[in-house]
């Protein structure tokens, strides 16, 4: 069947400003937005710009807008969208060219959350793994299994209106190693989101949840991180 | 000009093996990780099932086990100096990720969880053994983070989004890369005395593949331009189930969890092939068994495809007839909440990409061309070997998919490639560092990025016949309809010609994106050059190889032959043609003997 793509066009060496340019395409319900993008650029405008990897929503390459709503291209198929397409940027972060936004203030945030596991008490002497019983590993389960594609952040309206704000996904990464039993850092990092550019900044809007393509629950994981901040503990 | 960066050690890739080595040679080197994606982007976040390692913690289990499985997954092809240092290393290894904050899956008791999977054996008793270390079913997306984070806390020095173009070899030692960044287009030379490839494996010469787009062999076909060799690039695995169509990953770890192949017939058809282990034999053995049924005519509606079942229903019902036991010696009984547990994913994957829900229905798979066996061949500390002789050339290693060690041989067992990044990437980062202590910096040819500007302009400048698109999938049809599961001798000759007309075709495309920043195009008219120098790499090894072997089937030639290809294939371009070598199999502890699951 026909298929009608309009994509946000933008070149910083020709373009004073982006524009849209509309494509007919042929396609197939189940193709994935990202084979639609591809037969574009393999076959009408080799310029158009994407980023794109492991095609089934494990890598995080390609969060973009698709008809006003941030997913992911290749885990969202022609059959849940229709063949009425607008593939935009997301929003909130700065446009490089086409659907390729600037990541580095993204990952900046990913970094000031200190993303990696704190604890200086010594290893087991029998140098075995540290235990942790399956009720604890499951405390924060949820949030390992963010890719990092900044469809939460770049959905929030908190994070539009101020981008010094850390964002849901920075604070979905401090909330893994906060609520992990083994990490002695919960107090260095709540210290850091209680700043003004930390967990205040979020309005419960949702948007963030409902954007995630791993269906992390991230306004309840916020939430908890404000209640630890609030009353010190991490039950 | 290019810009010039001075590194003691440069590694090339940030999956896996890459974080790896920039992690431990950045504790005593100054050292750069350099990568055409973010790092968080890499394709060892894609696998799903587990990392091997004796550790035990559900039921008896030894290195020597775990050693063995790999030689006999091999099909004897696996140099077992090399399988055996993993096989030993493996317990430290896993147990260092947990150390790291590598959220594993957890016992009872609330050690690391582990379950079953292909080939891994209690090597007394030939029944499965629980040794694949998992995080539900993402433990690569996990290894990834884990190896990210700590590189952060390490302060490793990060190139985001440049790609390598050039290998820069001077006096015979390697000096440095050529790289690309994405952001402007700018070349930039990187100086160092020691160079770790880690660019992964080259999936995407084939049509239905379970590899991203990015596994296009880049460091591979760049030092196979410098004359470096591949080894056994004909042993490709095609894994067993791949989403039909797609080709997107099912973990084997669906099997592991008790999941059981049915065919169009409604039958359960592993035991014919496998009567031992059933379900979880070998890739290899598997892939063949379905493409045997589709053959037969017993794939579902005469299509290509069998089914995945892991419903519980089924589930229990093959379990009760295999005698199957939980740790405790109770009856297994698996339910669909644990189904969601253990393997969330694969839940999703089926829900979004099929329309099905695997807890109530079964789930359409086909083979899908999975792992690179072969590669690069390096030494186990991960050091670059140019010959027969296991000569070395200095300054040059590489890890992981791209290398060839060769722990996997003719065929890897599943989980053992996470482990093989985690060793091997973690020993070439070491010996590079120590390298780079003491060698001095070569200096570098007055304009090292002139090759590299020379590609680009030729693809710049291209008569613009050609299409990128058209011949990647040219390409891709040839090499999985007649370089794939099964081969012989015609289709395979038909291939490789068929590969060399498109690499004729090739120097006439044309870039239409003439810009610095983020030209995607030009980029992926070079990944395709990649791709069609290890392609004819890859037939040209297969039809030579007159045996079958792990993931080498011929239909011309159906048996193994030890007396005449117990032994690895070398592959050097020379001036453009390709001219092939062997290297002898280093046995240590088992002899080849027949190969049954």
């Amino acid at each position: 069947m026909e298929i009608t793509v309009k994509i946000f066009r933008y070149n910083p060496e020709k373009d004073t400003r982006g524009s849209y340019v509309t494509y007919k395409v042929d396609a197939d319900e189940n193709d994935r937005i990202l084979d639609v993008l591809e037969v574009i650029k393999g076959k009408v405008d080799g310029t158009l710009a994407f980023r794109r990897s492991c095609a089934h929503g494990v890598c995080g390459s390609d969060a973009m807008r698709i008809n006003g709503r941030n997913m992911l291209a290749c885990k969202t198929l022609i059959r849940d969208v229709g063949t009425n397409i607008t593939v935009e940027p997301v929003l909130g972060l700065k446009i490089q060219k086409d659907l390729i936004v600037d990541m580095e203030p993204f990952f900046d945030n990913y970094r000031k959350m200190l993303p990696y596991l704190i604890n200086d008490s010594p290893l087991p002497a029998d140098g075995r793994e540290r235990l942790q019983s399956p009720e604890d590993r499951a405390r924060f389960d949820e949030s390992t299994k963010c890719i990092l594609c900044a469809a939460c952040t770049t959905s929030c309206p908190s994070y539009w209106a101020n981008g010094e704000y850390y964002g849901p996904a920075a604070i979905v990464t401090a909330h893994r190693f906060i609520f992990d039993s083994r990490d002695e850092g919960a107090a260095e990092r709540l210290h850091i989101l209680s700043e003004t550019d930390g967990t205040v900044r979020c309005h419960t809007a949702y948007n963030c949840t409902e954007a995630c393509p791993r269906e992390i629950q991230i306004t309840k994981a916020i939430g908890e991180v404000k209640m630890a901040m609030v009353t010190g503990k991490l039950d | 000009m290019a810009k010039v960066h001075q590194f003691d050690v440069v590694v090339v890739g940030a999956g896996g093996a890459g974080l790896m080595a920039g992690l431990y040679a950045s504790k005593t080197a100054k050292t750069a990780i350099i990568s055409k994606l973010y790092p968080t982007r890499s394709h060892t976040g894609a696998a799903q099932g587990g990392i091997s390692a004796a550790l035990g913690n559900y039921e008896e289990d030894k290195p020597e086990w775990h050693m063995y499985d790999t030689v006999k997954g091999s099909d004897y092809l696996g140099d077992q100096d090399a399988i055996e240092f993993m096989c030993n290393e493996a317990i430290n290894a896993v147990l260092e990720l947990e150390h790291m904050g590598l959220p594993f899956d957890r016992t009872p008791e609330g050690r690391i969880s582990q379950r079953p999977f292909g080939g891994h054996t209690n090597n007394e008793t030939g029944k499965p053994v629980r040794r694949a270390a998992h995080a539900a079913d993402r433990t690569g997306h996990m290894i990834l983070q884990t190896l990210y984070q700590q590189c952060i806390k390490n302060k490793v020095n990060f190139f985001d989004e440049y790609q390598v173009l050039d290998f820069i070899m001077v006096n015979g030692k390697a000096a440095g890369v050529v790289a690309v960044e994405l952001a402007t287009g700018e070349l930039h030379t990187i100086h160092a005395k020691s160079v770790i490839f880690a660019t992964g494996g080259h999936g995407r010469i084939f049509e239905v593949t379970s590899n991203a787009y990015a596994y296009t062999g880049d460091g591979a076909a760049i030092l196979l331009r410098h004359g470096i060799p591949l080894e056994d690039m004909e042993f490709f695995q095609f894994h067993p189930t791949g989403i039909y169509k797609l080709g997107i990953l099912i973990t084997e770890g669906v099997r592991g969890e008790g999941g059981v192949l049915i065919n169009g017939k409604g039958e359960r058809f592993m035991p014919k092939y496998a009567p031992g282990v059933k379900d979880l034999a070998s890739r290899d053995v598997v892939s063949r068994a379905i493409y045997t049924e589709i053959k037969e005519g017993r794939g579902v509606d005469g299509k290509n495809y069998v089914y995945l079942d892991i419903r519980p229903e089924t589930v229990n019902k093959y379990a009760a007839e295999d005698g199957r036991t939980n740790p405790d010696g109770s009856k297994y009984n698996l339910t669909a909440d644990q189904v969601l547990k253990k393997l969330p994913d694969i839940v999703d994957f089926c829900r979004v990409y099929l329309g099905v829900d695997p807890v109530t229905q079964m789930m359409p798979i086909q083979p899908t061309a999975h792992y690179t066996m072969g590669g690069i061949p390096t030494n186990k500390f991960g050091e670059v070997i140019i010959d027969d002789k296991n000569t070395v050339l200095p300054g040059l290693f590489a890890a992981g998919e791209c290398a060839c060690v060769s722990v996997h041989g003719g065929n890897r067992l599943g989980t053992n490639s996470l482990l093989d990044l985690v060793v091997f990437g973690k020993h070439a980062g070491l010996r590079a560092a120590e390298y780079a202590k003491t060698a001095e910096f070569e200096k570098l040819p007055g304009v090292a990025e002139a090759g590299s500007r020379l590609e680009f302009d030729a693809l710049r400048n291209g008569s613009g016949k050609e299409n990128v698109f058209d011949l990647s999938a040219e390409l891709k049809n040839v090499m999985f309809s007649d370089v794939g599961i099964y081969r012989n001798e015609k289709d395979m000759q038909g291939a490789i010609e068929k590969v060399r007309e498109l690499k004729h075709r090739y120097k006439n495309i044309k870039v239409g994106d003439t810009g610095k920043i983020f030209n995607t195009e030009l980029l992926n008219a070079w990944e395709l050059g990649n791709l069609l120098d290890i392609a004819e790499v890859v037939a040209v090894s297969a039809v030579n190889r007159k045996e079958s072997r792990g993931g080498h089937s011929r239909e011309d030639y159906p048996e193994r032959d030890d007396s005449n290809w117990l032994k690895h294939t070398l592959v050097w371009n020379r001036n453009g043609k390709l001219e092939i070598g062997y290297k002898p199999v280093v046995i240590t502890k088992h002899q080849p003997k027949a190969r049954i699951y």
